[in-house]
Protein backbone atom coordinates (compact mmCIF):
# COMPACT_ATOMS: atom_id res chain seq x y z
CA UNK A 1 0.00 0.00 0.00
CA UNK A 2 0.94 3.38 -0.37
CA UNK A 3 2.39 5.82 1.81
CA UNK A 4 -1.03 8.41 2.54
CA UNK A 5 -0.22 12.02 1.53
CA UNK A 6 0.23 14.55 3.82
CA UNK A 7 2.30 17.47 2.21
CA UNK A 8 2.61 20.52 3.98
CA UNK A 9 4.25 23.84 2.15
CA UNK A 10 5.32 26.76 3.08
CA UNK A 11 5.86 29.44 0.84
CA UNK A 12 7.56 32.31 1.91
CA UNK A 13 9.14 35.62 1.04
CA UNK A 14 8.74 39.16 0.32
CA UNK A 15 5.49 40.94 -0.25
CA UNK A 16 5.08 41.23 -4.11
CA UNK A 17 6.95 38.01 -4.94
CA UNK A 18 4.10 36.30 -5.58
CA UNK A 19 3.84 34.35 -2.77
CA UNK A 20 0.36 34.19 -1.95
CA UNK A 21 -0.06 33.56 -5.49
CA UNK A 22 2.23 30.42 -5.50
CA UNK A 23 0.46 28.57 -2.50
CA UNK A 24 -3.21 29.29 -4.31
CA UNK A 25 -1.76 27.56 -7.95
CA UNK A 26 -0.35 24.58 -5.91
CA UNK A 27 -3.49 23.86 -3.79
CA UNK A 28 -5.73 24.75 -7.33
CA UNK A 29 -3.47 21.75 -8.76
CA UNK A 30 -3.43 19.57 -5.80
CA UNK A 31 -7.23 20.06 -5.79
CA UNK A 32 -7.45 18.86 -9.64
CA UNK A 33 -5.80 16.00 -8.52
CA UNK A 34 -8.32 14.88 -6.31
CA UNK A 35 -6.80 15.57 -2.68
CA UNK A 36 -7.74 17.49 -0.02
CA UNK A 37 -6.47 20.50 0.01
CA UNK A 38 -6.20 24.30 2.21
CA UNK A 39 -4.28 27.22 2.07
CA UNK A 40 -3.89 29.94 4.62
CA UNK A 41 -2.60 33.04 3.85
CA UNK A 42 -0.23 34.97 6.55
CA UNK A 43 -1.71 37.98 8.27
CA UNK A 44 -0.19 40.87 9.37
CA UNK A 45 -0.08 44.26 7.92
CA UNK A 46 2.17 42.95 4.66
CA UNK A 47 3.22 44.73 1.66
CA UNK A 48 5.12 44.87 -0.54
CA UNK A 49 8.23 44.77 0.53
CA UNK A 50 7.47 43.38 4.32
CA UNK A 51 7.47 39.38 4.52
CA UNK A 52 4.76 37.50 3.60
CA UNK A 53 3.95 33.51 3.48
CA UNK A 54 1.37 31.44 2.78
CA UNK A 55 0.68 27.62 3.97
CA UNK A 56 -0.85 24.46 1.40
CA UNK A 57 -1.56 21.76 2.51
CA UNK A 58 -2.53 18.63 -0.01
CA UNK A 59 -3.23 15.28 1.61
CA UNK A 60 -5.20 12.47 0.81
CA UNK A 61 -7.11 12.64 4.65
CA UNK A 62 -9.81 15.75 5.44
CA UNK A 63 -7.07 18.76 6.48
CA UNK A 64 -7.49 19.27 10.28
CA UNK A 65 -5.87 22.93 11.13
CA UNK A 66 -4.85 24.78 8.02
CA UNK A 67 -1.92 26.02 9.74
CA UNK A 68 1.76 24.42 9.52
CA UNK A 69 4.00 23.95 12.06
CA UNK A 70 6.49 21.56 10.83
CA UNK A 71 6.48 21.77 7.30
CA UNK A 72 7.22 18.76 5.00
CA UNK A 73 8.48 21.74 1.96
CA UNK A 74 9.25 25.09 2.24
CA UNK A 75 10.25 27.37 -0.62
CA UNK A 76 12.10 30.09 0.12
CA UNK A 77 12.12 33.08 -1.70
CA UNK A 78 14.20 35.61 0.57
CA UNK A 79 16.85 35.93 3.37
CA UNK A 80 14.37 35.98 6.44
CA UNK A 81 12.19 33.17 5.41
CA UNK A 82 15.18 31.10 5.38
CA UNK A 83 15.57 31.51 9.00
CA UNK A 84 12.00 31.70 10.21
CA UNK A 85 11.37 28.73 8.76
CA UNK A 86 13.56 25.99 7.42
CA UNK A 87 14.65 25.02 10.86
CA UNK A 88 11.22 23.74 11.34
CA UNK A 89 11.33 21.58 8.23
CA UNK A 90 10.51 17.71 8.59
CA UNK A 91 13.33 14.47 8.12
CA UNK A 92 13.84 14.18 4.55
CA UNK A 93 12.03 17.62 4.04
CA UNK A 94 12.35 19.42 0.89
CA UNK A 95 14.40 22.78 0.81
CA UNK A 96 13.55 25.10 -2.42
CA UNK A 97 15.60 28.21 -2.47
CA UNK A 98 16.27 31.19 -4.26
CA UNK A 99 19.79 31.78 -4.45
CA UNK A 100 19.59 34.98 -6.11
CA UNK A 101 18.49 36.67 -2.70
CA UNK A 102 20.09 34.18 -0.04
CA UNK A 103 23.69 33.88 0.10
CA UNK A 104 24.40 31.17 3.08
CA UNK A 105 22.41 28.30 3.41
CA UNK A 106 22.57 26.15 6.67
CA UNK A 107 22.85 22.85 5.91
CA UNK A 108 20.77 20.47 7.65
CA UNK A 109 20.73 16.69 7.75
CA UNK A 110 18.46 14.73 6.06
CA UNK A 111 16.72 17.52 4.04
CA UNK A 112 16.95 17.42 0.69
CA UNK A 113 18.05 21.24 -0.26
CA UNK A 114 17.21 22.43 -4.25
CA UNK A 115 19.04 25.62 -4.38
CA UNK A 116 18.92 28.00 -7.79
CA UNK A 117 18.90 31.81 -8.72
CA UNK A 118 15.06 31.83 -9.05
CA UNK A 119 14.94 36.03 -9.51
CA UNK A 120 18.06 35.67 -11.99
CA UNK A 121 16.59 32.93 -14.01
CA UNK A 122 12.87 35.36 -14.02
CA UNK A 123 14.75 38.53 -14.55
CA UNK A 124 16.96 36.40 -17.71
CA UNK A 125 13.46 35.23 -19.05
CA UNK A 126 12.41 39.21 -19.46
CA UNK A 127 10.29 39.46 -15.90
CA UNK A 128 11.67 39.36 -12.58
CA UNK A 129 8.12 38.82 -10.99
CA UNK A 130 7.73 35.44 -12.36
CA UNK A 131 10.77 33.86 -10.03
CA UNK A 132 7.85 32.54 -7.71
CA UNK A 133 6.68 30.24 -11.25
CA UNK A 134 9.87 28.71 -11.77
CA UNK A 135 9.93 28.09 -7.84
CA UNK A 136 6.24 26.06 -9.04
CA UNK A 137 7.82 24.25 -11.58
CA UNK A 138 11.01 22.94 -9.72
CA UNK A 139 8.23 21.64 -6.60
CA UNK A 140 5.97 20.52 -9.22
CA UNK A 141 9.22 17.92 -10.72
CA UNK A 142 10.38 17.22 -7.30
CA UNK A 143 7.76 16.08 -5.92
CA UNK A 144 5.20 14.57 -8.58
CA UNK A 145 2.12 15.15 -6.49
CA UNK A 146 -0.02 16.43 -9.60
CA UNK A 147 1.26 16.45 -13.47
CA UNK A 148 2.71 19.91 -15.06
CA UNK A 149 -0.47 19.78 -16.61
CA UNK A 150 -2.25 20.62 -13.80
CA UNK A 151 0.19 23.18 -12.85
CA UNK A 152 -0.08 25.12 -16.35
CA UNK A 153 -4.18 24.96 -17.12
CA UNK A 154 -4.86 26.18 -13.54
CA UNK A 155 -3.09 28.58 -14.23
CA UNK A 156 -5.40 30.30 -16.44
CA UNK A 157 -7.73 30.42 -13.51
CA UNK A 158 -5.82 31.91 -11.42
CA UNK A 159 -4.19 34.24 -13.22
CA UNK A 160 -6.68 36.84 -14.80
CA UNK A 161 -3.90 38.12 -17.02
CA UNK A 162 -3.43 38.94 -21.02
CA UNK A 163 -2.32 35.80 -22.94
CA UNK A 164 1.44 36.62 -23.10
CA UNK A 165 1.47 37.21 -19.57
CA UNK A 166 0.51 33.33 -18.93
CA UNK A 167 2.55 32.35 -21.72
CA UNK A 168 5.32 34.07 -20.33
CA UNK A 169 4.17 32.55 -17.10
CA UNK A 170 4.31 28.99 -18.11
CA UNK A 171 7.36 29.15 -19.95
CA UNK A 172 8.75 30.15 -16.31
CA UNK A 173 6.79 26.86 -14.48
CA UNK A 174 8.51 24.79 -17.69
CA UNK A 175 11.86 26.34 -16.85
CA UNK A 176 11.80 25.00 -13.20
CA UNK A 177 10.59 22.16 -14.33
CA UNK A 178 13.21 21.11 -16.23
CA UNK A 179 15.85 22.84 -13.66
CA UNK A 180 15.02 19.55 -11.52
CA UNK A 181 16.82 16.20 -12.73
CA UNK B 1 2.98 10.07 -10.55
CA UNK B 2 0.89 8.50 -7.49
CA UNK B 3 -3.30 8.66 -7.39
CA UNK B 4 -5.04 10.36 -4.81
CA UNK B 5 -6.65 7.59 -2.85
CA UNK B 6 -10.74 6.68 -4.33
CA UNK B 7 -12.50 8.31 -0.68
CA UNK B 8 -11.49 12.16 -0.81
CA UNK B 9 -11.90 11.58 -5.18
CA UNK B 10 -15.11 13.65 -5.52
CA UNK B 11 -16.59 15.01 -9.44
CA UNK B 12 -14.47 18.14 -9.36
CA UNK B 13 -16.05 19.96 -11.99
CA UNK B 14 -18.64 22.50 -9.52
CA UNK B 15 -15.27 22.62 -6.76
CA UNK B 16 -13.58 25.72 -6.65
CA UNK B 17 -11.09 27.03 -4.36
CA UNK B 18 -12.41 30.22 -2.30
CA UNK B 19 -11.75 31.31 1.18
CA UNK B 20 -14.16 31.06 3.52
CA UNK B 21 -15.05 34.63 3.64
CA UNK B 22 -15.95 34.67 0.01
CA UNK B 23 -17.77 31.13 0.28
CA UNK B 24 -20.45 33.06 3.14
CA UNK B 25 -21.11 36.03 1.15
CA UNK B 26 -22.06 33.36 -2.19
CA UNK B 27 -24.43 31.68 0.64
CA UNK B 28 -25.65 35.05 1.59
CA UNK B 29 -26.63 36.14 -1.97
CA UNK B 30 -28.29 32.93 -2.86
CA UNK B 31 -30.12 32.57 0.03
CA UNK B 32 -31.50 36.70 -1.99
CA UNK B 33 -29.22 38.72 0.52
CA UNK B 34 -30.22 42.11 -1.42
CA UNK B 35 -28.74 44.60 1.30
CA UNK B 36 -25.61 44.55 2.68
CA UNK B 37 -23.82 47.09 4.62
CA UNK B 38 -20.37 46.75 6.59
CA UNK B 39 -17.00 48.33 7.18
CA UNK B 40 -13.88 46.87 7.11
CA UNK B 41 -12.19 45.17 9.17
CA UNK B 42 -9.61 42.14 9.12
CA UNK B 43 -9.81 39.10 9.39
CA UNK B 44 -12.88 39.98 7.53
CA UNK B 45 -12.07 42.12 4.61
CA UNK B 46 -12.20 39.56 1.67
CA UNK B 47 -16.31 38.69 2.55
CA UNK B 48 -16.91 43.02 2.55
CA UNK B 49 -14.80 43.07 -1.04
CA UNK B 50 -16.94 39.98 -2.48
CA UNK B 51 -20.30 41.99 -1.52
CA UNK B 52 -19.22 45.12 -3.18
CA UNK B 53 -18.50 42.48 -6.12
CA UNK B 54 -21.72 40.70 -5.75
CA UNK B 55 -24.18 42.96 -4.99
CA UNK B 56 -23.86 44.99 -8.03
CA UNK B 57 -24.62 41.48 -10.17
CA UNK B 58 -27.66 40.55 -8.65
CA UNK B 59 -28.83 43.99 -8.51
CA UNK B 60 -28.74 44.61 -4.64
CA UNK B 61 -27.18 47.90 -2.07
CA UNK B 62 -23.59 47.54 -1.20
CA UNK B 63 -22.98 50.21 1.41
CA UNK B 64 -19.16 50.38 2.95
CA UNK B 65 -20.43 52.47 6.12
CA UNK B 66 -19.22 55.14 7.87
CA UNK B 67 -18.50 52.76 11.37
CA UNK B 68 -20.37 49.13 12.44
CA UNK B 69 -22.83 51.18 14.31
CA UNK B 70 -23.86 52.84 10.85
CA UNK B 71 -23.79 49.49 9.52
CA UNK B 72 -26.05 47.72 11.59
CA UNK B 73 -28.58 50.47 11.61
CA UNK B 74 -28.71 50.61 7.96
CA UNK B 75 -29.60 46.57 8.49
CA UNK B 76 -32.14 47.46 10.44
CA UNK B 77 -33.74 49.84 7.68
CA UNK B 78 -33.58 47.29 5.12
CA UNK B 79 -34.63 44.30 7.26
CA UNK B 80 -37.59 46.43 8.70
CA UNK B 81 -38.87 47.05 5.07
CA UNK B 82 -38.86 43.54 4.08
CA UNK B 83 -35.44 42.67 2.90
CA UNK B 84 -32.78 40.10 3.48
CA UNK B 85 -30.04 41.92 4.87
CA UNK B 86 -26.58 41.59 6.04
CA UNK B 87 -23.49 42.78 7.89
CA UNK B 88 -20.55 41.37 9.06
CA UNK B 89 -16.89 42.71 11.51
CA UNK B 90 -14.87 41.01 13.61
CA UNK B 91 -14.64 41.05 17.35
CA UNK B 92 -13.96 44.78 17.68
CA UNK B 93 -17.00 45.74 14.86
CA UNK B 94 -18.94 43.07 16.77
CA UNK B 95 -19.08 45.00 19.93
CA UNK B 96 -19.96 48.22 18.36
CA UNK B 97 -22.91 46.51 16.89
CA UNK B 98 -24.55 45.27 20.03
CA UNK B 99 -26.62 48.38 20.75
CA UNK B 100 -28.40 47.23 17.04
CA UNK B 101 -28.99 43.55 17.43
CA UNK B 102 -30.49 44.59 20.97
CA UNK B 103 -33.01 46.61 18.93
CA UNK B 104 -33.32 43.92 16.18
CA UNK B 105 -34.33 41.21 19.17
CA UNK B 106 -36.70 44.13 20.63
CA UNK B 107 -38.25 44.56 17.03
CA UNK B 108 -38.31 40.90 15.92
CA UNK B 109 -36.62 41.91 12.85
CA UNK B 110 -34.58 39.42 11.01
CA UNK B 111 -31.01 40.11 9.91
CA UNK B 112 -27.79 37.61 9.19
CA UNK B 113 -24.61 39.19 11.12
CA UNK B 114 -21.28 37.66 10.71
CA UNK B 115 -18.66 37.56 13.03
CA UNK B 116 -15.29 36.39 11.95
CA UNK B 117 -13.86 36.32 15.51
CA UNK B 118 -10.35 37.71 16.18
CA UNK B 119 -8.00 37.76 19.77
CA UNK B 120 -9.46 40.15 22.21
CA UNK B 121 -9.99 41.72 24.42
CA UNK B 122 -9.80 45.81 23.13
CA UNK B 123 -8.47 46.04 19.46
CA UNK B 124 -6.42 42.91 20.86
CA UNK B 125 -4.84 41.41 17.07
CA UNK B 126 -6.02 39.93 14.18
CA UNK B 127 -5.20 36.49 14.80
CA UNK B 128 -8.11 34.13 14.67
CA UNK B 129 -9.73 33.32 17.98
CA UNK B 130 -12.85 31.64 19.71
CA UNK B 131 -13.46 34.67 22.39
CA UNK B 132 -16.27 36.00 21.28
CA UNK B 133 -18.46 32.68 22.45
CA UNK B 134 -19.99 34.29 25.68
CA UNK B 135 -21.27 37.54 23.17
CA UNK B 136 -22.83 35.41 20.82
CA UNK B 137 -24.62 32.99 22.96
CA UNK B 138 -25.26 34.63 26.10
CA UNK B 139 -26.64 38.09 24.89
CA UNK B 140 -23.90 40.79 23.88
CA UNK B 141 -26.34 43.42 23.74
CA UNK B 142 -29.46 44.73 26.93
CA UNK B 143 -32.44 42.53 27.66
CA UNK B 144 -33.70 39.10 27.52
CA UNK B 145 -33.12 37.98 23.85
CA UNK B 146 -31.07 35.29 22.02
CA UNK B 147 -30.12 34.84 18.55
CA UNK B 148 -29.68 31.52 16.68
CA UNK B 149 -25.73 31.01 16.76
CA UNK B 150 -24.04 28.71 14.15
CA UNK B 151 -20.44 27.91 13.95
CA UNK B 152 -18.99 26.30 10.68
CA UNK B 153 -16.01 24.43 10.59
CA UNK B 154 -15.01 24.47 7.01
CA UNK B 155 -15.26 26.55 4.04
CA UNK B 156 -18.50 24.74 2.52
CA UNK B 157 -20.25 25.26 6.12
CA UNK B 158 -19.37 29.00 5.98
CA UNK B 159 -21.82 29.00 2.78
CA UNK B 160 -24.12 26.32 3.59
CA UNK B 161 -24.79 27.46 7.29
CA UNK B 162 -25.21 31.27 6.48
CA UNK B 163 -27.56 30.35 3.49
CA UNK B 164 -29.53 28.35 5.96
CA UNK B 165 -29.62 31.46 8.44
CA UNK B 166 -31.84 33.55 6.44
CA UNK B 167 -34.34 31.63 6.48
CA UNK B 168 -33.85 30.87 10.05
CA UNK B 169 -33.96 34.63 10.76
CA UNK B 170 -36.95 34.68 8.95
CA UNK B 171 -38.90 31.58 10.50
CA UNK B 172 -38.45 33.11 14.32
CA UNK B 173 -38.11 36.83 12.74
CA UNK B 174 -34.68 37.62 15.01
CA UNK B 175 -31.28 38.68 14.46
CA UNK B 176 -29.07 35.26 14.29
CA UNK B 177 -25.52 34.81 13.67
CA UNK B 178 -22.60 32.85 11.75
CA UNK B 179 -19.63 32.60 14.12
CA UNK B 180 -16.44 31.77 12.62
CA UNK B 181 -12.62 33.05 13.36
CA UNK B 182 -9.96 34.48 10.91
CA UNK B 183 -8.82 30.68 9.91
CA UNK B 184 -12.04 29.98 8.84
CA UNK B 185 -12.52 33.43 6.99
CA UNK B 186 -8.94 33.75 5.62
CA UNK B 187 -8.13 30.20 4.55
CA UNK B 188 -9.24 28.42 1.06
CA UNK B 189 -11.11 25.18 0.49
CA UNK B 190 -12.42 23.34 -2.15
CA UNK B 191 -16.26 24.33 -2.19
CA UNK B 192 -19.25 23.43 -4.10
CA UNK B 193 -20.83 26.59 -5.05
CA UNK B 194 -23.58 26.06 -7.35
CA UNK B 195 -26.41 23.85 -5.40
CA UNK B 196 -28.98 25.57 -6.15
CA UNK B 197 -32.82 23.71 -5.66
CA UNK B 198 -36.34 24.28 -6.12
CA UNK B 199 -36.14 25.96 -2.58
CA UNK B 200 -33.62 28.63 -3.89
CA UNK B 201 -35.92 29.79 -6.31
CA UNK B 202 -39.08 30.27 -4.08
CA UNK B 203 -36.23 32.23 -1.76
CA UNK B 204 -35.73 34.94 -4.86
CA UNK B 205 -39.49 35.23 -5.51
CA UNK B 206 -39.89 36.53 -1.38
CA UNK B 207 -37.21 38.80 -1.94
CA UNK B 208 -37.32 40.98 -5.43
CA UNK B 209 -34.86 43.25 -6.09
CA UNK B 210 -37.55 45.50 -5.92
CA UNK B 211 -37.66 46.24 -2.65
CA UNK B 212 -40.52 47.42 -2.07
CA UNK B 213 -41.87 44.26 -3.13
CA UNK B 214 -42.21 41.22 -0.21
CA UNK B 215 -44.47 38.62 0.80
CA UNK B 216 -43.17 39.97 4.40
CA UNK B 217 -46.81 41.55 6.13
CA UNK B 218 -45.66 42.65 9.20
CA UNK B 219 -42.84 44.53 6.47
CA UNK B 220 -42.88 48.51 6.80
CA UNK B 221 -43.85 48.67 2.89
CA UNK B 222 -46.15 51.83 2.68
CA UNK B 223 -49.46 51.13 3.97
CA UNK B 224 -51.50 52.72 1.60
CA UNK B 225 -54.74 50.61 0.98
CA UNK B 226 -53.96 48.48 4.62
CA UNK B 227 -53.81 49.09 8.26
CA UNK B 228 -50.16 50.32 9.33
CA UNK B 229 -47.92 47.63 10.66
CA UNK B 230 -45.88 49.62 13.93
CA UNK B 231 -42.81 48.09 14.90
CA UNK B 232 -40.95 49.42 17.66
CA UNK B 233 -38.88 48.38 20.68
CA UNK B 234 -40.12 50.99 23.51
CA UNK B 235 -42.86 49.06 25.45
CA UNK B 236 -43.99 51.87 28.42
CA UNK B 237 -47.36 51.07 28.99
CA UNK B 238 -47.72 48.79 32.43
CA UNK B 239 -47.37 45.09 31.71
CA UNK B 240 -46.69 45.81 28.03
CA UNK B 241 -43.18 44.82 28.09
CA UNK B 242 -43.42 41.82 30.17
CA UNK B 243 -45.95 40.74 28.15
CA UNK B 244 -43.37 40.81 24.92
CA UNK B 245 -40.89 39.62 26.64
CA UNK B 246 -43.11 36.28 27.86
CA UNK B 247 -44.03 36.31 23.57
CA UNK B 248 -40.31 36.28 23.07
CA UNK B 249 -39.37 33.46 25.49
CA UNK B 250 -42.20 31.42 24.09
CA UNK B 251 -40.02 31.75 20.70
CA UNK B 252 -37.02 30.54 22.38
CA UNK B 253 -38.93 27.71 23.28
CA UNK B 254 -39.93 26.56 20.05
CA UNK B 255 -35.95 27.61 18.84
CA UNK B 256 -34.37 25.37 21.10
CA UNK B 257 -36.91 22.56 20.79
CA UNK B 258 -36.23 22.48 17.00
CA UNK B 259 -32.72 24.44 15.87
CA UNK B 260 -30.12 22.54 18.15
CA UNK B 261 -27.90 21.03 15.66
CA UNK B 262 -24.65 18.75 16.67
CA UNK B 263 -22.64 16.42 15.28
CA UNK B 264 -20.65 13.35 16.81
CA UNK B 265 -17.51 11.79 16.12
CA UNK B 266 -16.14 8.24 16.94
CA UNK B 267 -18.39 8.57 20.14
CA UNK B 268 -19.27 5.11 20.23
CA UNK B 269 -18.19 3.45 23.53
CA UNK B 270 -15.70 6.47 24.12
CA UNK B 271 -14.23 7.09 27.61
CA UNK B 272 -12.62 10.89 27.09
CA UNK B 273 -15.19 13.32 24.64
CA UNK B 274 -13.31 16.09 23.19
CA UNK B 275 -15.98 19.32 22.67
CA UNK B 276 -15.02 21.41 20.11
CA UNK B 277 -15.86 23.91 17.62
CA UNK B 278 -15.76 25.94 14.81
CA UNK B 279 -12.15 25.61 13.67
CA UNK B 280 -11.04 23.68 17.31
CA UNK B 281 -13.22 20.88 16.14
CA UNK B 282 -11.47 19.83 13.25
CA UNK B 283 -8.48 19.55 15.12
CA UNK B 284 -10.37 18.11 17.52
CA UNK B 285 -11.03 15.27 15.30
CA UNK B 286 -7.90 14.63 13.89
CA UNK B 287 -6.77 14.05 17.57
CA UNK B 288 -9.71 11.72 18.00
CA UNK B 289 -8.35 9.25 15.49
CA UNK B 290 -4.94 9.70 16.49
CA UNK B 291 -5.58 8.83 20.06
CA UNK B 292 -8.29 5.90 18.81
CA UNK B 293 -4.75 5.39 17.12
CA UNK B 294 -3.01 4.91 20.19
CA UNK B 295 -5.79 2.64 21.58
CA UNK B 296 -7.68 4.92 23.85
CA UNK B 297 -11.23 5.09 23.34
CA UNK B 298 -11.66 8.57 22.02
CA UNK B 299 -14.58 10.59 20.73
CA UNK B 300 -15.85 14.59 19.21
CA UNK B 301 -18.44 16.47 20.18
CA UNK B 302 -19.24 19.31 18.30
CA UNK B 303 -21.97 21.38 18.68
CA UNK B 304 -23.00 23.28 15.45
CA UNK B 305 -25.52 25.80 16.94
CA UNK B 306 -24.01 27.27 20.08
CA UNK B 307 -27.49 28.40 20.95
CA UNK B 308 -29.41 26.64 21.86
CA UNK B 309 -26.80 24.81 22.89
CA UNK B 310 -27.16 21.08 22.63
CA UNK B 311 -27.11 20.18 26.31
CA UNK B 312 -29.00 17.05 26.43
CA UNK B 313 -27.11 15.26 23.30
CA UNK B 314 -24.03 16.07 25.34
CA UNK B 315 -25.57 14.63 28.55
CA UNK B 316 -26.45 11.32 26.48
CA UNK B 317 -23.11 10.95 25.77
CA UNK B 318 -22.03 10.87 29.58
CA UNK B 319 -22.23 7.00 31.04
CA UNK B 320 -20.76 8.27 34.42
CA UNK B 321 -17.55 7.67 34.66
CA UNK B 322 -16.80 9.61 30.82
CA UNK B 323 -14.39 12.60 30.82
CA UNK B 324 -15.14 15.11 28.33
CA UNK B 325 -12.04 17.81 27.14
CA UNK B 326 -13.39 21.16 25.97
CA UNK B 327 -11.20 22.29 23.82
CA UNK B 328 -11.26 26.16 22.31
CA UNK B 329 -9.53 29.39 21.11
CA UNK B 330 -10.38 30.68 24.10
CA UNK B 331 -9.68 31.06 28.29
CA UNK B 332 -12.55 28.45 28.79
CA UNK B 333 -16.19 30.18 27.65
CA UNK B 334 -18.01 27.34 26.24
CA UNK B 335 -16.52 25.33 28.88
CA UNK B 336 -19.42 26.70 31.21
CA UNK B 337 -22.22 25.11 28.57
CA UNK B 338 -20.45 21.85 28.60
CA UNK B 339 -20.36 21.70 32.62
CA UNK B 340 -24.03 23.09 32.75
CA UNK B 341 -24.80 19.60 30.10
CA UNK B 342 -22.56 17.35 32.28
CA UNK B 343 -23.22 19.00 36.04
CA UNK B 344 -20.45 17.13 37.42
CA UNK B 345 -17.40 19.40 36.87
CA UNK B 346 -14.56 16.85 38.14
CA UNK B 347 -14.79 14.84 34.84
CA UNK B 348 -14.97 18.28 32.54
CA UNK B 349 -11.26 19.61 31.59
CA UNK B 350 -9.84 22.00 29.64
CA UNK B 351 -7.52 23.03 27.20
CA UNK B 352 -7.21 26.32 25.44
CA UNK B 353 -5.28 29.00 23.07
CA UNK B 354 -5.71 32.58 23.29
CA UNK B 355 -4.47 35.57 21.72
CA UNK B 356 -4.50 33.85 18.03
CA UNK B 357 -2.84 30.66 19.38
CA UNK B 358 -4.46 27.56 17.85
CA UNK B 359 -4.81 24.36 19.76
CA UNK B 360 -2.29 21.56 18.22
CA UNK B 361 -2.97 17.99 17.55
CA UNK B 362 0.04 17.26 19.99
CA UNK B 363 -1.37 19.24 22.34
CA UNK B 364 -4.69 17.98 22.77
CA UNK B 365 -3.57 14.48 22.63
CA UNK B 366 -1.46 14.91 25.43
CA UNK B 367 -3.57 16.64 27.58
CA UNK B 368 -6.40 13.66 26.48
CA UNK B 369 -4.12 11.24 27.94
CA UNK B 370 -3.21 12.89 30.84
CA UNK B 371 -6.68 13.14 32.20
CA UNK B 372 -7.99 9.88 30.90
CA UNK B 373 -5.10 8.29 33.45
Amino acid sequence: MKKTLNEQIICAGFGGQGIMLMGKLLAEAGMREGYCVSWLPSYGAEVRGGTAHSMVHISDNAIASPTISLPTTCIVMNKPSLAKFTGKLRKRGLLIVNTSMVDRIPQKAGVKTLKFPLTDLAADMGNVKTANMIAVGVFTKAKKIFPLKNVLEELEKVLRLDESLIALNKKAIKLGYSLVN
Amino acid sequence: MRKAKGRVRRPDGKRILITGNEACGEGAVQAGLRFYAGYPITPQNELTAYMSRRMLDVGGTFIQAESELAAISMVFGATVAGVRAMTSSSSPGISLKQEGISYLAACELPAVIVNIMRGGPGLGNIAPSQSDYFQATKGGGHGDYHMVVLAPASCQEMLDFTRELFDIADRYRGPVMVLGDGILGQMMEPVIVDRRSSIDVRRESQTTNDKRQTTKSWALTGCKGRKPNVIKSLRLKEGELEAFNEKLEKKYDLIRKREIRFEKYRTEGAKIIIVAYGTSSRIGRASVDRLRKYGIKAGLFRPISLWPFPYEALKKLDKGNTKFLTVEMSAGQMLEDVRLAIEDKSRVHFYGRTGGGIPSEEAIVREAISYKL
